[in-house]
């Protein structure tokens, strides 16, 4: 072992008895575990937010410009006498994009479990530099305070689209939210990448030098594959979203003409020539389309463990699970364009992305069949994190598929910017993460806090959300696919569209019962932390050795030494044993065979 | 009202919740409550995927049936439309078929293996065929849709000039559209927006030198004659744009500092098109909704809406502002002579400039 883990078993024998005071460990905690949790609570907080806004938004796409009393309330100057203004429901829009991709499911997800679970399951005492990782969440924390803040500026929050294509992004004349609330976005997003950065270092140094004896990278459980591979695209891919935002914020602060050139606005020409908003596009897809396997790849490492713990069989196909999330992780990074068919770029480029778009579909529906397989034959514990892992699967397919038509040009054509998209998206990547975000706080949330949730209401969650889900974004694809463009204030400007406007009641119906839904699970996941039920030390009798640690927290993980590892993470239900699991720290018996390694 | 209404019926829905979960903690008071799932939850669990399964292929029948009958997928107005039609229901047909069986699978393998104590899991972790056969299948398929795709694209984009297209320019600014067509020459005059002169009228930046601009022609609605190929150049004053004409399956980006184009050939005329039954339907549906709408208005004293006629249209595709959501222009595709009437009557650019 190396010498850094060395000091860590040293400060083990004495933390103990050094008393920590309530700011170390609470709020400038450098323990891993603590650090997840509070990545958890604050993302929490900003995916309310995000959702509150969906609502809104959606309340006034279902019933256009009529005066709404929580308009009213919650909107201010921007609803008045309770109708919501145009210039806001563009910034909602934006808004809620930018805190659900960003904050919710890469911070509150990935930040989560890949601090949660990266040092327990390889059998570490605690990240690389827990100072760093303590860095990482406080400028989380700033970046989302930040992204608070600019919601109350005068003259509006960004509202250019998540995307913020430049120059409507760049020009405060083109848009109110342009001015003061896009120069905090930016720097909100800067420092976020920083925080991101820090966190993925630390995740990738960890999972390779930290691993306890015997755990070899076979030997590793898929969540901490899926993590350690998300960690890697994160660092390739976000650092090109900073230079894009660092670019961007020259043009509009110090006169640079990167992306920006020959325009003409409110009666004056400017001075910007030269630039190009279609090379603010590539840089800013060459991490927008790696960042939805940032997103999904996490979700599907903690789907595979909680879908091969519940069904008591090992995960299928373990190996072929490791090479599609390499496979997918490098494709990721070569797909960018597709996002980009009609930007007006070369059409050849257009072929070349739609090939490689398409190839992404086969590493996925390996995964797909592999986690259908699992099921197959299994001995399946309906715990509310096997639904949301099934419910996870079902929402990948059914979004996923969409992709083969976004993905060739030559359909794109017709589709781009609809509703289409944005159906296609929020399944496969928005809905997906999220119930294996929900799929992991059920699982390990009794390691979190040492208390279970309550089942009953994860099952009413569950059932509700899923039904909620589907009756939001499948019936949207329809109106996508008859035309109607996204981000659109009101649709009442085009009677072409008048007959689309009773299905857009119906999905506003549908997301306002999810959103409220979603009480019922805040409700348990808060009153638990302190009353649930106290949490046995195994309690899904599962293998990987987070599972080894005693319930209530303590510096360092393990009480005396860090368990060995043996065999790989899922023998579950293997022959020759009388209980159904055989955790990683156990011996092979005398002549048993290492069916897998 | 409605929002108030639908405020109450969501505080109902959570007491509804709250009641069921008190239900649910009674009827387990007796038992052991670890929090695990017990074999009735199983049960109920592994039932209510089937009751799931059946919700989804309900809510994809109800949506095929009620909004399926979609004039875009199969009245395109333009020659590579048809081709673009054919992909998409390929496309959808393939999806909608592996959708119904992996769906399929995966609640029917929830509801059959659902948990049980004393059963034992069947210990199987690889099996290469599998793999190879789940890696093979979607390569060929995929491998097809590809090519498939990829001609259409190709022939879409890749514009044959020994056609003599039509050559016309779109123009987008914040919130509106301008058609600019070259003239006798067909030929558009050099521009930008370095050049607009509101005083003297030019308000799309034309080179008042260059002698292809004399005779370009400034338009507030695009006409096209049927079966004349068209090569539209796009270009933008201010922010990103896209010139989305739906029933042409037709899309691309306006961008500043740039000039992108597109190129089809319109094949029905507007009042051709009105005549197509799909669009005979979807517009007396909208009517009767128009109608219904009306009545509230007429009730208040105000004007009923307008009945509606088909147009094809011209719409804003990506977000350049606040009034985005009403950035359109009207298209109307008549017969060469109808087009060549109009042309005539319209102004050309050395006779609009105000000296």
């Amino acid at each position: 072992m190396s010498a850094h883990a060395d000091t860590h078993a040293h400060d083990d024998d004495h933390g103990h008895h050094h008393k920590e005071t309530f700011v170390t460990k609470y709020i400038f905690s450098m323990d891993h575990k603590m650090i997840a949790k509070q990545y958890l609570v604050t993302g929490t907080i900003m995916g309310v937010i995000g959702v509150l806004m969906s609502m809104m938004f959606r309340m006034q796409i279902a019933w256009p410009e009529e005066p709404n009393v929580l308009f009213e309330a919650l909107l201010g100057k921007w609803a008045p006498d309770g109708v919501m203004d145009a210039d806001i429901y563009l910034a909602l829009v934006t808004i809620h994009g930018t805190i659900m991709v960003f904050f919710v499911l890469t911070a509150g997800l990935s930040g989560t479990f890949s601090n949660l679970l990266i040092p327990l399951q390889i059998g570490a005492r605690d990240m690389a530099s827990g100072f760093l990782n303590m860095v990482s969440y406080w400028l989380f924390f700033l970046s989302s305070v930040i992204m608070i803040i600019s919601l109350f500026v005068e003259a509006g929050p960004a509202a250019a689209g998540w995307t913020i294509y430049p120059p409507l992004s760049a020009l405060p004349m083109a848009q109110g939210g342009s001015g003061m609330g896009m120069t905090l976005w930016l720097v909100s997003m800067a420092i976020f990448i920083a925080s991101s950065l820090l966190g993925s270092l630390n995740y990738v140094v960890t999972v390779l030098n930290l691993r306890t004896k015997g755990m070899s990278m076979t030997r590793l459980p898929l969540t901490i594959w899926a993590f350690f591979v998300t960690a890697i695209i994160g660092i390739v891919s976000f650092p090109v979203l900073l230079s894009a935002a660092l670019l961007l914020i020259m043009d509009r602060s110090f006169g640079t003409s990167f992306f920006l050139s020959d325009i003409f606005i409110q009666g004056e020409v400017l001075h910007y020539q030269g630039g190009s908003p279609v090379l603010f596009e590539h840089l800013f897809w060459f991490l927008g389309h790696p960042e939805v396997y940032i997103v999904i790849l996490p979700a599907m490492g903690l789907v595979s463990e909680i879908m091969a713990s519940n069904s008591r069989k090992p995960i299928f196909g373990y190996r072929a699970m490791i090479v599609s999330i390499l496979a997918i992780a490098f494709l990721s990074t070569i797909v960018w364009g597709h996002h980009m068919f009609i930007s007006g770029m070369n059409p050849f480029l257009g072929s070349v992305f739609t090939f490689t778009t398409l190839l992404i579909a086969i590493p996925s529906a390996v995964k797909a069949f592999n986690w259908i397989t699992t099921l197959w034959k299994g001995n399946l514990q309906m715990n509310p994190a096997m639904l949301f892992s099934i419910g996870f699967v079902s929402t990948f397919i059914t979004g996923g598929l969409t992709g083969i038509i976004l993905g060739d040009s030559a359909l794109d054509i017709n589709v781009h910017d609809t509703y289409f998209v944005v159906a296609h998206f929020h399944l496969v990547m928005g809905i997906s993460a999220l119930y294996g975000m929900f799929a992991g706080i059920y699982h390990w949330f009794p390691k979190m806090y040492g208390r279970m949730l309550n089942k009953n209401l994860g099952y009413i969650h569950f059932w509700l959300t899923a039904v909620c889900a589907y009756g939001v974004f499948f019936p949207m694809h329809f109106i996508g696919m008859a035309g109607l463009p996204r981000r659109y204030y009101t649709n009442s400007n085009f009677p072409l569209f008048d007959d689309l406007a009773n299905v857009n009641v119906i999905i506003t119906i549908f997301a306002l019962v999810g959103g409220v839904v979603q009480i019922v699970y805040l409700y348990n996941f808060f009153s638990s932390i302190f009353f649930g039920k106290k949490a046995t030390q195994n309690p899904w009798k599962a293998t990987t050795l987070e599972w080894t640690t005693p319930v209530e927290h303590i510096h360092g993980n393990w009480p005396g030494e860090i368990p060995h590892v043996y065999r790989w993470a899922y023998d579950y239900s293997k022959p020759g044993y009388d209980v159904d699991f055989v955790p990683q720290n156990v011996p092979f018996k005398e002549g048993e065979v290492a069916l897998h390694h | 009202m409605t929002t108030l209404l639908t405020i109450i019926v969501l505080v109902f829905i959570l007491i509804a919740i709250w009641q069921m979960v008190k239900i649910f903690d009674l009827a387990q008071a007796k038992t052991e409550n670890s929090q695990v799932a017990t074999d009735k939850d199983n049960t109920l669990n592994g039932y209510l995927m089937m009751g799931f399964l059946a919700f989804i292929y309900i809510i994809t029948i109800v949506c095929v049936v009620k909004w399926g009958d979609l004039p875009l997928l199969s009245n395109a107005a333009s020659e590579h439309g048809a081709t673009i039609d054919n992909l998409m229901i390929i496309s959808l047909v393939l999806i909608f078929f592996v959708q119904t069986i992996t769906q399929f699978l995966l609640h029917y393998f929830a509801f059959k293996y659902k948990g049980e104590k004393g059963k034992q899991a069947f210990f199987f972790a690889d099996n290469n065929k599998l793999e190879m056969i789940w890696t093979i299948i979607p390569v060929i398929v995929l491998a097809g849709l590809i090519i498939y795709g990829l001609n259409t694209w190709i022939s879409i984009t890749s514009i044959d000039e020994s056609e003599d297209p039509l050559v016309v320019e779109l123009y987008a600014q914040q919130f509106n559209w301008k058609a600019r067509y070259s003239g006798a020459d067909n030929t558009l005059g050099k521009a930008n927006v370095r050049l607009i002169d509101i005083d003297r009228a030019n308000i799309l930046g034309l080179d008042e030198a260059d002698p292809n601009a004399q005779d370009d022609i400034i338009t507030t609605e695009l006409h096209l004659p049927v079966g004349q190929p068209v090569l539209f150049k796009m270009r933008s004053q201010d922010v990103l744009h896209s010139a989305y004409m739906p029933h042409f399956r037709a899309q691309m980006n306006c961008v500043p500092g740039m000039i992108t184009q597109f190129g089809f050939t319109p094949t029905k005329t507007t009042a051709e098109m009105r005549q197509t039954a799909e669009i005979q339907e979807k517009v007396a549906r909208i009517n009767d909704i128009r109608v219904e709408n009306s009545k509230p208005l007429v009730a208040k004293g105000e004007e009923p809406l307008e009945r509606y006629e088909f147009d094809y249209l011209l719409i804003c595709n990506k977000i350049c502002g606040k009034s985005h959501y009403n950035m359109q222009m009207k298209i109307v595709v008549e017969t060469q002579e109808e087009y060549d009437a109009w042309i005539a009557e319209q102004k050309e650019f050395k006779n609009s400039l105000i000296n």
